[in-house]
């Protein structure tokens, strides 16, 4: 008897309580960018893929849902050739991001991703890649790695000298 | 299992005050190792011993039990001694350690990402494991530019740790001259004097040696996988008859690199570059995927012209089959380049009196002989570890550096025998790599190379000496005399090169008679059984006169001696039987004829049979002929089992599965008895099941069955899994075509399974299918499992030697009994080249470009088996 009273209060009171429900989708809640939602591969401040194929996400990925072929270009620069995240398997851990050294893969705040065919959940490169550099602005790798590339030669890296002359023997 | 040394050969060191017993010639890091302690190193190499160059390797030596205060020092470099004492956990050598990974580290790039080394990389492994985690050096890093090094590695300089294990390689054990160290102090640079191919057959190991990602493969780079990534299998290299093991590792359907799989008594620690690189055929756009016909061949007759369609596996074995059963008469040939299996069921296919070996007339004729020797002769076929092991070899008419690469390492390893008993002498350890090298003083052990023409070997030998086959016969014919006078004699004609045989003969046999174990090589390359007989006969007068001699024939494909020992008739009776209206159908198994005979004959053969069947991997000529062509698996894609010129029968794994009609051929021979009813209905044929039963027909191929473990075979009751436990995309990787992933494929025919998951530990050698331990990614990690480190490597049952000599022969060969042909040397004998004379690495791109280079010196005729045209 004196539950049920106690609950019929409960009741009463929170029916004054601010809502924390929305109606959705006309209203839409704020997500936070670190929110970890569907995923993209951004590019870096001058455009270009940041994405280098190392490989390092896809072996991070504790469902092994991302799959990718690393390419070179004619400069030596290293792309993904292709790269496939299938979101049926994925369970936004978000341990890719963590994992990539170039900020090329990030989770966003992006939940709608409804389908009702399991295979429109399969993400090629061209779905994922998005023109933008996402949360991390201003890091290209290719500025800090030693590796020559289109348009950076040897030393011309941050913080390098310039190549050695094999054949000074000064000291 | 492995300890052959009693308690009383063993010492008594103390590791962190813990009691050990290890081997009394090993240094300290070789124990440590052994003992399954992680203790970070560069320099050291199980096959190039210690140099003390990277002082990565410190531990704390302690004077007794009293002393606290101990000494660094490095463990490479130090002998084990009784009662010894060190700390590998001394906070103090912790701290050395660490700090020498961080000076390696300072001008090192931020280049893991990228870099192909990545995720199989030596140092990023010692990093970890010293600890060191963050630069803190602030100034710029020292850039070096990198080389064109060929079509095989890649150079990226500035990853360089300066641990001289590249140059000690390439220098001191494969004998190159084209890579060295430059420049001075902190610049030093590890290249060539200019950019251009590196010119060692076995520049390739820079791969494996480097323990940086400087030197990495240039042929993975183009469809590049980290190591994690591939799906990987034991398996053994295809392209000579020396028969290296290997990992060949897949992904994507795709073959994508072939890394050295240890084996003491084989290849040891490396592998040539036509080994290593030859593997892109199985990737070739001349492979054939599906079973195809000329169309209206049912209704008799070959029409010309015709496009062939693809009618799938099942229409090719009843088209085949109806053609079989109203055939006038069925030939089938074999080859020496497919497994035991496949030559096997064929011939039980086609039946014993229609099978034919399918080797060229001229080597048929010598492989009987040379089986003949080794069956009868009182000299036993060496391993390459023998090989290394001997104090004298004699190369007879045998280009081993173009015919069988690794031999000729070995052999250029046996001479650094001379160092070091010159070593021993003055009581210096044998892994102390300068000190012997400079006792030594380029001493060498005696090495002979007579050839046609000059060999890659010749700068180690005390004497080479040029002459045509016969000339050749002839020395060995002197030699055995001199050795045992009742040798027989062949002629001494003049032979026109101008050089004395009498005192040659005289001085070869003074030094193989010296000798504790003699080697003697040689093999078909001359194509003269007279050359043959001359070696057999001074290993026969060798072992007369009392030191255990050992007799080497280098045969020139995967399986050349399985060929042999299996017997088959020869190619001109084939022909003759076709000619004759005997038979009108043939079957050719993974055999380019045109290879193998005159392109007339061939023609004339392939005119008069109504039906042609042939089974293969690539497109050829012969397969241009065939009414009927069937998909062939490369050893990638099928188990099964080779012969190698030692006489040791080893076993090669599936790496993945084929896509399209592709099968093994034993399993196309097995469909096709299945369904002319040879084979009850419902039943399975396995790899063990045929092994077997080859066993059962050929006794002295029964031993075969035991190369590897069988299907059966688990360790707590787990497969063996080919993919690594990291094995990435699982669920992605065939989610674009279909999102439902298929079910992992069973292997009924091996005990390796095709899955990340099964026995994490260390397999049985004969089914390793990578090299991983805890903390060890490279490499390296090879040194990790207790029986495989240095030199005492006890590489178990991988593999078993068929051949053991009975020395039932009446006597020696007498040159009269062999043909006259062999008598007067009319044609050129052929040139080889390792980048050239082997079919299917040709059909590699990185091998055929050195080929291309190497075409652009004149040369005067063609290698291989072509040399019949
Ligand atoms: S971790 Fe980053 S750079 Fe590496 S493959 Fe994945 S997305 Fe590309
Ligand atoms: S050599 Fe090793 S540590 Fe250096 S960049 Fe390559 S993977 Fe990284
Ligand atoms: S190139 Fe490689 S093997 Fe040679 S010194 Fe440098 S790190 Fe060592
Ligand atoms: S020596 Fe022969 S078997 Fe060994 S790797 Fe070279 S080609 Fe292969
Ligand atoms: S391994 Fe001992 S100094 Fe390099």
């Amino acid at each position: 008897m004196l539950s049920i009273l106690k609950s019929l209060w409960t009741v009463l009171v929170t029916m004054f309580r601010k809502r924390v429900t929305i109606q959705y989708p006309e209203e839409r809640p704020y997500l936070p960018p670190r929110w970890r939602g569907r995923i993209i591969l951004s590019r870096d401040p001058d455009g270009k893929e940041r994405c280098v194929a190392c490989h390092l996400c896809s072996a991070a990925c504790p469902v092994d849902c991302i799959a990718l072929q690393a390419a070179e270009d004619e400069t030596g620069r290293r792309y993904p050739a292709f790269f496939r995240i299938n979101f049926s398997r994925c369970i936004f851990c978000g341990y890719c991001e963590e994992a990539c050294p170039t900020y090329a893969i990030q989770l966003t705040p992006d939940f709608e991703m409804g389908e009702y065919l399991r295979k429109n959940l399969v993400y090629e490169k061209e779905n994922l890649l998005i023109s933008g550099q996402g949360k991390y602005h201003g890091y290209s790798f290719y500025r800090v790695a030693g590796l020559a590339v289109g348009g950076k030669d040897k030393g011309e890296a941050q913080n390098e000298e310039k190549p050695v002359d094999v054949k000074s023997l000064l000291p | 299992m492995f300890s052959v040394l009693s308690v009383k050969d063993m010492v008594t060191i103390y590791i962190d005050s813990k009691p050990y017993e290890v081997k009394p010639d090993q240094n300290l890091l070789q124990a440590c190792l052994t003992l399954g302690f992680d203790l970070p190193y560069f320099c050291w190499h199980p096959a190039m011993h210690s140099v003390g160059a990277c002082r990565q390797c410190a531990v704390k030596l302690f004077k007794d039990e009293k002393d606290t205060r101990g000494r660094i020092v490095m463990s490479c470099m130090t002998p084990v001694a009784e009662g010894m004492r060190l700390s590998v956990d001394d906070a103090e050598a912790r701290s050395f350690r660490a700090s020498v990974i961080e000076w390696l580290m300072l001008n090192h790039p931020h280049d893991c990402p990228v870099c192909d080394e990545g995720g199989e990389c030596h140092l990023q492994d010692m990093t970890v494991m010293t600890g060191h985690v963050y630069r803190r050096k602030r100034f710029p890093k020292r850039t070096h530019r990198n080389q064109y090094l060929g079509p095989f590695v890649n150079h990226e300089m500035n990853r360089c740790i300066q641990c001289y294990r590249c140059v000690r390689f390439y220098r001191g054990i494969a004998g190159g001259r084209d890579l060295n160290v430059f420049s001075c102090h902190d610049n030093v640079y590890f290249g060539r004097h200019e950019d251009g191919a590196l010119e060692s057959e076995f520049s390739g190991n820079l791969v494996e040696v480097c323990p940086t990602g400087v030197f990495t493969d240039k042929t993975l780079k183009r469809h590049y996988t980290r190591k994690w990534d591939l799906q990987t299998a034991p398996s053994v290299c295809v392209h000579c008859g020396v028969g290296c093991n290997t990992i060949a590792g897949e992904r994507y359907g795709s073959l994508r690199r072939i890394l050295n799989r240890h084996h003491r008594d084989v290849n040891s620690y490396f592998l040539c570059d036509r080994g290593r690189f030859g593997y892109e055929f199985v990737n070739s756009e001349k492979r054939i995927r599906s079973a195809t016909c000329l169309p209206f061949s049912a209704s008799g007759g070959k029409p010309h012209g015709e496009e062939s369609r693809k009618i799938g596996k099942q229409a090719a074995v009843d088209q085949i089959t109806k053609i079989l059963a109203s055939a006038k008469g069925v030939i089938g040939i074999g080859s020496p380049r497919a497994s035991l299996e496949t030559n096997f069921l064929l011939r039980k296919l086609v039946g014993p009196e229609n099978f034919f070996a399918g080797l060229s007339d001229t080597e048929h004729r010598l492989v009987a002989r040379i089986v003949a020797i080794l069956r009868e002769g009182p000299a036993r076929t060496p391993s390459l570890q023998d090989i290394r092991a001997a104090d004298a070899v004699l190369v007879l008419g045998e280009d081993a550096p173009n015919t069988a690469p690794l031999l000729a390492l070995a052999i250029r390893q046996s001479v650094r025998n001379k160092q070091f008993e010159i070593a021993a002498k003055m009581r210096l350890p044998a892994w102390d790599d300068n000190a012997v090298r400079n006792s030594g003083a380029g001493a060498r052990s005696p090495l002979f190379v007579a050839t046609p023409y000059a060999t890659r070997i010749d700068d180690i030998a005390l004497r080479a000496f040029r002459a045509d086959p016969v000339g050749i016969a002839r020395l060995g014919f002197a030699i055995a005399r001199e050795i045992e006078p009742s040798a027989p004699e062949l002629p001494l004609a003049a032979d026109g090169t101008g050089q004395d045989i009498p005192a040659l003969a005289r001085e070869i046999a003074a030094f193989l008679k010296a000798a504790k174990h003699p080697v003697i090589v040689s093999g078909t390359g001359c194509l003269n059984e007279q050359v043959l007989a001359a070696a057999a006969n001074i290993s026969r007068a060798l072992c007369l006169a009392g030191p255990s001699a050992q007799l080497s024939f280098v045969l020139p494909e995967c399986n050349t001696l399985g060929s042999g020992l299996l017997g088959g008739r020869t190619l001109d009776e084939a022909f003759t039987r076709m000619q004759d209206g005997l038979a009108d159908t043939v079957i050719i198994a993974e055999n380019d004829l045109y290879r193998r005979a005159g392109r007339r004959e061939v023609d004339a053969f392939f005119r008069k049979a109504r039906h042609v069947i042939v089974l293969d991997h690539l497109r050829n000529p012969t397969v241009e002929r065939a009414e009927i062509v069937l998909p062939a698996a490369t050893f990638a894609e099928s188990s099964g089992t080779l012969v190698s010129s030692e006489a040791r029968a080893q076993r090669f794994f599936q790496v993945f599965l084929a896509e399209g009609d592709v099968q093994a051929g034993w399993e196309w021979f097995d469909d096709l008895q299945r369904s002319m009813g040879k084979q009850p209905p419902g039943s399975e044929t396995r790899l063990d099941d045929v092994t077997a039963l080859l066993g059962r027909e050929f006794p002295l191929l029964a031993p075969a069955s035991s190369a590897a473990p069988p299907a059966s075979f688990r360790v707590a009751g787990q497969k063996i899994p080919r993919q690594s436990h990291r094995f990435s995309g699982r669920t992605a990787m065939t989610a674009g075509a279909d999102v439902h992933e298929p079910k992992p494929a069973d292997d009924a025919d091996t005990a390796l399974a095709y899955s990340m998951e099964g026995h994490e530990g260390a397999p049985p050698p004969a089914l390793t299918p990578r090299y991983w331990s805890p903390g060890w990614n490279s490499v390296q990690a090879l040194g990790k499992s207790p029986q495989e480190t240095g030199e005492e490597t006890n590489s178990g049952e991988s593999g078993v030697r068929l051949i053991e000599p009975t020395g039932s022969a009446p006597g020696y060969i007498g040159p009269e009994t062999i043909g006259s042909e062999d008598w007067e040397a009319t044609v050129a004998p052929p040139r080889y080249r390792i980048f050239g004379s082997e079919e299917l690495s040709m059909q590699a791109p990185a091998i055929a470009e050195m080929a291309r280079r190497a075409e652009d010196i004149p040369r005067q005729a063609t290698g291989g088996n072509a040399s019949h045209e």
